[in-house]
């Protein structure tokens, strides 16, 4: 089981600041994760973005990174300090 | 030392303990952030925080080591809320202490710039129109760029 996190406003777009859900073994890497994540949660390309990164166990990474079923993938929008 | 908190804080109890940490320096600058009750015009009933553990302590720890190689630092302490706050409520505590006071303003201000810009934190504002994240402002980096130097544009 993956644990996916949306932060900022991709919580709003998701409707959940985090979910837990097995990933397909057809998807490998960060960019097919997005295009999945963003039509199962249909957030209409916000989870697309280019300005939103992703993190791989808590490291920014630039697509096409590798996922597993046993990673924390967060999606992170920019960020607006405190 | 960096702590953020989901609890209200009290800056004058921080700065307290933090004279007691910095003994020996001759200068302590300490700021602190409040929640401001305007936003474009409109009043704020509350503001909310969101962090990232441990990616938003990391990206402070580096900025705290990054002032420290750039100005002779007795000691820093950075506080943080995150979380609900109300207006006027303490949202951000720093703290430089140095031998004289000129290191301890310039590496206060340079944190500050940071943690403003650059921290990893998302931000919600609630108004009486509702709630909205809050994307960062131009004239923020512009404050954050001031810092960047040759030897930060190469690190």
């Amino acid at each position: 089981m993956a644990e996916i996190l949306y932060f900022g406003r991709l919580s709003d777009v998701t409707g959940r600041h985090a979910e837990t859900l097995d990933i397909p073994v057809t998807i490998t890497d960060t960019a097919a994760l997005r295009r999945w994540l963003d039509e199962r949660n249909e957030a209409r390309g916000a989870l697309l973005e280019k300005t939103v990164r992703l993190a791989v166990n808590s490291e920014i990474v630039a697509d096409p990174h590798p996922v597993s079923d046993r990673d924390e993938i967060a999606f992170l929008p920019p960020v607006g300090g405190g | 030392m960096i702590t953020l908190t989901d609890t209200p804080f009290s800056p004058s109890k921080a700065l307290e303990a933090f004279q007691t940490r910095a003994k020996g320096a001759g200068a302590i600058v300490t700021f602190s952030g409040l929640v401001r009750d305007q936003a474009s015009g409109s009043e704020v009933t509350g503001l909310h925080l969101q962090a990232y553990s441990p990616m938003t302590e990391r990206g402070i720890e580096a900025a705290v080591e990054q002032a420290k190689r750039r100005w002779p630092l007795d000691a820093v302490e950075i506080i943080h809320r995150t979380g609900d706050m109300a207006a006027f409520e303490p949202i951000v505590f720093v703290a430089t202490a140095s031998a004289h006071r000129r290191a301890a303003f310039e590496a206060a201000d340079f944190l500050m710039d940071y943690l403003k810009t650059e921290a990893v934190f998302w931000k919600k504002e609630t108004t009486a129109e509702g709630e909205r994240w809050i994307e960062p402002r131009a004239e923020d980096y512009e404050d954050s760029a001031r810092w960047r130097t040759t030897d930060t544009e190469t690190a």
